[in-house]
């Protein structure tokens, strides 16, 4: 079992095969969602009610023909995709799924790993620009500065926000924060603030509306993937999904007491918490409008950041009286 | 650093090509330029070979959201020029078709704002309930674009009693849909931070680019030919000029919408008080030398055709001045100083409608900017030159255009 463990960790929960047909599924809830709020049917063909849609998708961008800019950094522009799609992928083996023994070390439970965590959920945003400004395009450029402008807007709100949580647990390895929260379920309620700046920065992160600024279709066609086409093109997709869940794993773990329980309880928990992300994420979609990039960094300074910093105080002034 | 970035004549934010040259420092817009000729079909130079009646069906044509509005504005005319006063009845018909045409062309509209706005779940909204409005003007007409309503002297098709209460009840759930979507574009915080204040237009700026329409109206001017040169029936029926002193896309929403309310109580109107009797008279086939312009309040603006006839059965000069090319001047200066995120929602504000406007096409020398006059036979040599096979193994592809 030993050295088994490792390889189903790899491969099969939470590794490769689970992220790519629970990223999928997760997109296949995200669109349907986002359909029947607004009145419409959504996927419905491919599979039962449409679920099969997505990996159909998939497979039909990995059969289109691939194309590289005559101007593109050739090597940069292939390299991308799989860079991005393999950051995602590691950060999945951070989630506190499987690892439940607080007191063994391993090399995917350490203190510390939080930060592990959000560091790699940050590689994508920087690929985005990397590929965007790689294609040489004149809207890929453009969304390419775009992603960055918007990271220095999210990015600080969000690690001020999962650090309150972490503090309160008064430890920075995901084990044992969702170690703390389901022994103390009740001090979940005043992380809440901090769990609302952390989805909102989420949703900046995966780019959808009201933060899909910088792949605006009607503005910048198609923003930093204009270039991108056939199999790299689908590494993109399926990496935006997979950072779909893994971005919600990471808020249900830090957040929401994480996936306690054993194998099979943990299992459900996981699925469960994120599809209440998912939903939380397809729901702010439907009800928003795109909103410019000035105000987008302003919103982000303005709201955001205060309300993280409101947080991490309470969280401290909390974490104070708990001791005496 | 200035740059120019050509957006068109294929873009997403484009339903039709025309081609928007920006010149930007960073994000800001410093000047456009406009370049038309796309999408031109030779209609005005069809509509001399064809008799009225046909012309018709071609006028019909120009426009596939405002396709109504091009007929009616050619049959007035053409009524004026033959001497013929139509139905009654005709006339409310006609009327009727026109105010349901405006709603189906603002719904589509505010979708299509919505949509370029990134509010696709307005879009949907709005474009569902643009399919009441089709399905009326289907059942009215039989069809759902180009409804072939209008002949000269009235109207080819009649309602009944069954239809006038269909199109009533109908009526009620369009208003309440419709107060719904103001309360929406006028108080969801997102899309209003993404509308107020883009693409301003004063009051004097407006009237003095002879902007038109819901453009105008906007920037707080009550100009409506509805009610400044009554056509039809108009002078009966009691309605309001919408107008908004927002001068921004907002308050292009804001008027719209307000007019989509006002044309239901038109409906509501024309419904209640439609008057017996034939809805047509007969028309003669000639018309004696004369010539005429008709004006007429299309859903974008005012509409102008200028028939000129020579006592055949054919017009010896259709001449169409669509709203869209009247407001080309004003969106230049609405562009101008406002960002790049902003140029599909102030372009798309004007409502505009390229294939409508295409009047002609210039040649023009890459070079030298000479323009010459060329015959079809030489336009068709050139093009066979210009696409040989030898060309086009040794042209590079220049991008952009």
């Amino acid at each position: 079992m030993a050295t088994i463990k490792p390889i189903l960790y790899f491969l099969v929960y939470p590794g490769l095969m689970f992220l790519f047909v629970y990223s999928t599924f997760v997109e296949w809830v995200d669109r349907k969602l986002y359909a029947r709020m607004q009145n419409r049917i959504g996927p419905l063909h491919t599979g039962r009610s449409g679920i099969l849609q997505p990996v159909a998708d998939i497979l039909k961008l990995l059969g289109k023909e691939d194309i590289v800019p005559e101007k593109a950094d050739k090597f940069m522009f292939s390299a991308l995709p799989v860079i991005a799609l393999t950051a995602v992928c590691t950060a999945a083996l951070y989630l506190p799924v499987w690892h439940y023994d607080v007191a063994r070390i391993t090399y995917n439970s350490f203190p510390g790993d939080l930060i592990v965590l959000a560091f790699l959920l940050t590689l994508p945003t920087i690929i985005y620009f990397l590929a965007g400004w790689h294609s040489t395009n004149f809207f890929s450029t453009i969304g390419g500065v775009r992603v960055l402008t918007m990271l220095f807007g999210y990015e600080v709100p969000l690690y001020l926000a999962i650090l309150s949580p972490a503090v309160l647990a008064d430890s920075w390895r995901l084990a044992e924060i969702q170690k703390f929260y389901s022994q103390h379920p009740l001090l979940i309620l005043p992380n809440l603030i901090g769990f609302a700046v952390a989805v909102v920065a989420l949703q900046a992160k995966l780019e959808r509306v009201p933060f899909d600024i910088p792949h605006a279709e009607t503005e910048l066609v198609g923003g930093t993937l204009t270039e991108y086409s056939g199999k790299k093109l689908a590494f993109f997709r399926l990496m935006a999904d997979i950072e779909m869940v893994v971005g919600s794993g990471f808020l249900a773990a830090v957040f929401l007491g994480g996936f306690t329980g054993g194998l099979w309880i943990g299992f459900v928990k996981f699925i469960i918490l994120t599809l209440f992300i998912v939903f939380i994420l397809a729901t702010i979609r439907t009800v928003c409008s795109r909103i410019r990039i000035d105000q987008m960094v302003v919103f982000s300074w303005r709201y955001l950041a205060p309300l993280a910093v409101l947080q991490l105080l309470i969280a401290i002034i909390l974490k104070g009286s708990m001791k005496v | 650093m200035e740059f120019t970035v050509p957006i068109g004549p294929q873009h997403p934010a484009l339903k039709e090509p025309i081609s928007l040259r920006m010149t930007l420092e960073g994000e800001v817009i410093k000047g456009v330029d406009i370049k038309l000729g796309y999408n031109h079909r030779g209609m005005e130079k069809l509509a001399e070979d064809r008799s009225y009646i046909q012309n018709l069906y071609l006028t019909e044509r120009i426009c596939g959201i405002c396709s109504f509005s091009h007929t009616t504005c050619f049959a007035q005319g053409v009524e004026t020029l033959m001497e013929i006063e139509p139905a009654r009845r005709g006339l409310f018909i006609r009327t009727l078709v026109c105010e349901l045409e405006r709603v189906h062309s603002h719904l589509l509209w505010l979708g299509v704002a919505g949509h370029e706005a990134g509010f696709d779940t307005f879009f949907m909204y709005t474009w569902r309930d643009r399919e009441i409005v089709m399905d009326l003007l289907e059942m009215i007409s039989g069809n759902r674009v180009h409804y072939a309503m209008n002949t000269f002297g009235g109207v080819r098709r009649d309602i009944d009693e069954l239809q006038r209460k269909k199109i009533a009840d109908s009526l009620d759930t369009l208003t309440k849909r419709t107060e719904y979507y103001l309360k929406i574009g006028s108080s969801e915080p997102t899309f209003v931070a993404r509308l107020a204040g883009v693409g301003p237009l004063p009051k004097q700026m407006a009237l003095d680019l002879c902007a038109v329409g819901p453009t105008l109206r906007a920037s707080g001017v009550p100009s409506d030919i509805r009610r400044d040169d009554p056509y039809g029936i108009y002078a009966e029926i009691p309605f309001e000029v919408c107008t908004s002193d927002l001068c921004d896309v907002l308050g292009r929403v804001v008027v719209r919408i307000n007019e989509v309310l006002q044309s239901y109580k038109i409906i509501d109107w024309l419904v209640k008080n439609l008057p017996d009797g034939p809805v047509k008279v007969k028309a003669p086939r000639k018309v004696k030398p004369n010539e005429a312009v008709s004006r007429y309040e299309a859903p974008r603006g005012e509409n102008i055709h200028y028939i000129k006839s020579n006592g055949s059965d054919k017009p010896e000069r259709l001449k169409v001045r669509a709203p869209t090319l009247a407001n080309y001047p004003a969106t230049v200066e609405m562009l101008k100083g406002q960002f790049i995120a902003d140029i599909p929602l102030v372009f798309a504000a004007i409502d505009p409608c390229i294939c409508c406007a295409e009047r002609m096409v210039e040649l023009r020398d890459q070079g030298s900017e000479q323009t010459r006059i060329v015959s079809f036979a030489d336009l068709r040599r050139l093009a066979a030159q210009y696409y040989s096979v030898d060309r086009l193994q040794h042209k590079e592809v220049e991008w952009p255009l």
